[in-house]
């Protein structure tokens, strides 16, 4: 495209987000705050995203844009479509071909390896924002790694519920320090944080902040010693490709409230239907698919 | 079901094949231009200029137009745009006592130097429905007086030289810019006005009212109101000297508030400040009052008497870009999400209801 730098923004706002990335990287955890540019895309749609993933793009670079872990929904489309037009670079769908992953919401079930970076997008930055909204208040309580009132919250989920009822951006911590909110990814994935051999970044674009987790960081679920952290899925096997490991999609497929429980995350469905295994619902969609 | 979410790509296309259609409408009726919307609804123009912070009237009814009219769409299209834009220069501060005014009112003299200038204003208009409009005829020319010869002075100078009004220091600081540096909290007035100077008008309209019905209250006297051209000039380097480069239209309000004195300060007037690009008549007067009711810390007057006097919750809301981006990105898919919620929900009930029986 013509009229534009590579990647969309100039050279100097690529640098200024390259030096809030390196700074984040050094303190894994830490917001720092960036000056978000306004981008041709909404605000709350992956403003943040788009801006790392601008920032780190080189013209060698593989990109793949999931939402929702797949290739296809109309907002990953939508990026990905944006970085072809103003950075003309290769992408993909397979997640090990990648070597920059934009998401929202998932991370990939294929183990992400070394070398990968894996860019996220962020709604809301500050894990403690419902239950302090100022900013000044929040800054304080990271500063002196007072994380008390995080803990009396999931105290009292326990206390009302039995059990902690965040389903997703639930809390971690990094290396001990730095509570962090892994954006609204399903729980499921938090495990796939911890000590990952990818380097993860996270990009909040309204909220002006970018964030990081340099790969093999530790990153520590919140819990309680007797109510230990727990993953958790639909009881269910994939209808397509049969895996009951994979983080499910829930469809409604008539209208007496039929439901098939299909993987979140395209490519893996997709390879491991290509590698002949078949869920229970899998032919009568595929043909209809094709 | 899967198969509708598969589309995405081809969906996308047709869907804003069908946005194009429907923002030309009838085929049958003629085409607007761009030109028509500049001249002809500048009032939707100028408030896309002072939110999208971008003087130029022709881009900003270019942006109306492909925006189907929607102010807050086109503020957007024109705050993309200005995102890619170089920065070739700062202007020489703008004198606005220069202003060449079309309109020009103080509501706190009957008279002052230079008059009450009416100009261009709905004031005083009755609010009938003008039917003959609907048939386009030709618009009889409007009385011409001469030019006012003399100079306008700002009417608080009056109550300056008169120690009556709290006086603003003068500062040579260079103006923080919050779109080159991420917000920071506690922001300077500075800051602040920058802020409010961009804020969706519908925000600053509500924040102002309530402040006028108690919540934060700073008691606000238009002491005046002023829509005219200023010239823009640019320093030079290699010149070494200023040049003119033309002249934009601004609204100016200074209000003229209570205060009841401090500690280290005397009783005396207080002044909010609004300034937009463009005829802005409503929200330069709303800005100045939640201009005011924001120096409240800076007072040492009460600040928790009103959302309109909470700086952080004020510019932390105001741009109307980032709240209806976040607020519209709740349309995007969720399942993945919801459907994590709906599996908690479902063993939590499934609990909740064991235990019921249980009991009975």
């Amino acid at each position: 495209m013509t009229g534009y730098t590579f990647a969309y923004l100039d050279e100097q706002t690529k640098r200024m987000i390259r030096r809030a990335l390196l700074k984040a990287v050094a303190i894994p955890g830490y917001q720092v705050p960036f000056s978000s540019r306004e981008m041709p895309m909404p605000y709350g749609w992956g403003t943040g995203g788009v801006q790392v993933t601008a920032a780190c793009l080189t013209p060698e670079d593989r990109l793949k844009v999931i939402d929702q872990g797949a290739d296809d929904t109309t907002n990953a489309v939508s990026i990905r479509s944006f970085f072809r037009k103003v950075a003309g670079v290769a992408t993909t769908e397979a997640t090990a071909e990648a070597t920059i992953i934009q998401t929202r919401h998932r991370i990939p079930e294929t183990p992400l390896a070394e070398g990968q970076i894996l860019v996220f997008q962020v709604p809301i930055p500050e894990p403690l924002r419902f239950l302090e909204p100022r900013e000044t208040e929040t800054r304080k309580m990271h500063a002196l790694a007072d994380y008390g009132l995080m803990h009396v919250r999931l105290y009292e989920d326990i206390a009302r519920h039995g059990a902690i009822t965040r389903a997703y951006a639930y809390p971690v911590q990094v290396e001990g320090r730095y509570v962090m909110d892994p954006s609204p990814i399903p729980k499921f994935d938090n495990p796939k944080l911890h000590r990952s051999p990818a380097l993860m970044l996270f990009g909040a674009g309204r909220e002006q902040r970018i964030y990081a987790l340099p790969p093999y960081t530790e990153v520590r679920s919140l819990d309680f010693e007797d109510y230990p952290f727990e993953p958790t899925k639909a009881g269910h096997a994939c209808a397509l490709c049969g895996d009951d490991a994979s983080y499910l999609d829930e469809v409604i497929v008539d209208d007496a409230g039929g439901r098939m429980f299909v993987c979140s995350d395209t490519d893996h469905c997709r390879s491991r239907r290509a590698a002949g295994r078949r869920g229970t619902m899998a032919a009568p969609f595929e043909d209809a698919a094709a | 079901m899967y198969v509708a979410v598969k589309g995405g790509e081809r969906a996308i296309a047709a869907a804003h094949a069908w946005l194009a259609e429907e923002r030309r409408g009838d085929p049958a009726v003629p085409e607007l231009s761009p030109d028509q919307i500049r001249e002809q609804l500048r009032l939707a123009v100028n408030r896309v200029m002072a939110e999208g912070s971008l003087y130029d009237p022709d881009l900003a009814a270019l942006a109306l137009k492909q925006a189907r009219g929607d102010a807050v769409e086109a503020v957007f299209l024109i705050r993309a745009f200005r995102t890619t834009l170089p920065r070739l220069a700062a202007s020489r501060p703008l004198d606005t006592a220069a202003m060449a005014c079309d309109r020009r009112i103080s509501a706190t003299f009957k008279d002052a130097p230079g008059g009450q200038v009416l100009g261009p204003t709905f004031d005083y208009t009755h609010r009938l429905i003008d039917f003959a409009l609907a048939a386009g005829l030709p618009v009889p020319p409007a009385p011409v007086a001469p030019p006012q010869a003399g100079p306008m002075p700002h009417i608080t100078g009056f109550l300056d030289r008169e120690g009556l009004i709290r006086p603003e220091p003068p500062s040579d600081a260079e103006p923080p810019d919050l779109t080159r540096a991420p917000l920071a909290l506690p922001a300077d007035r500075a800051l602040r006005l920058q802020a409010l100077a961009r804020a969706d008008e519908g925000f600053l309209l509500a924040l102002a009212y309530s402040t006028q019905r108690g919540y934060g209250s700073t008691h606000a006297f238009v002491g005046e109101l002023r829509i005219g051209r200023v010239p823009v000039a640019v320093e030079i380097p290699e010149l070494g000297l200023a040049v003119e480069i033309g002249e934009v239209e601004l609204t100016e309000c200074e209000t003229v508030n209570q205060f009841a004195g401090s500690k280290s300060e005397p009783p005396q007037f207080t002044r909010g400040y609004g300034l937009a690009l463009g005829m802005n008549e409503r929200r330069t007067i709303a800005m100045a009052l939640v201009d005011r009711a924001l120096c409240a810390r800076e007072l040492g007057e009460d600040v928790g008497r009103g959302p309109a006097q909470d700086e952080e919750f004020v510019l932390s809301h105001c741009d109307n870009i980032q709240a209806s981006g976040f607020l519209e990105h709740i349309k995007l898919p969720h399942y993945v999400d919801f459907q994590s919620e709906s599996e908690g929900l479902r063993a939590r009930r499934a609990a909740a209801l064991a235990g019921r029986e249980a009991a009975e």
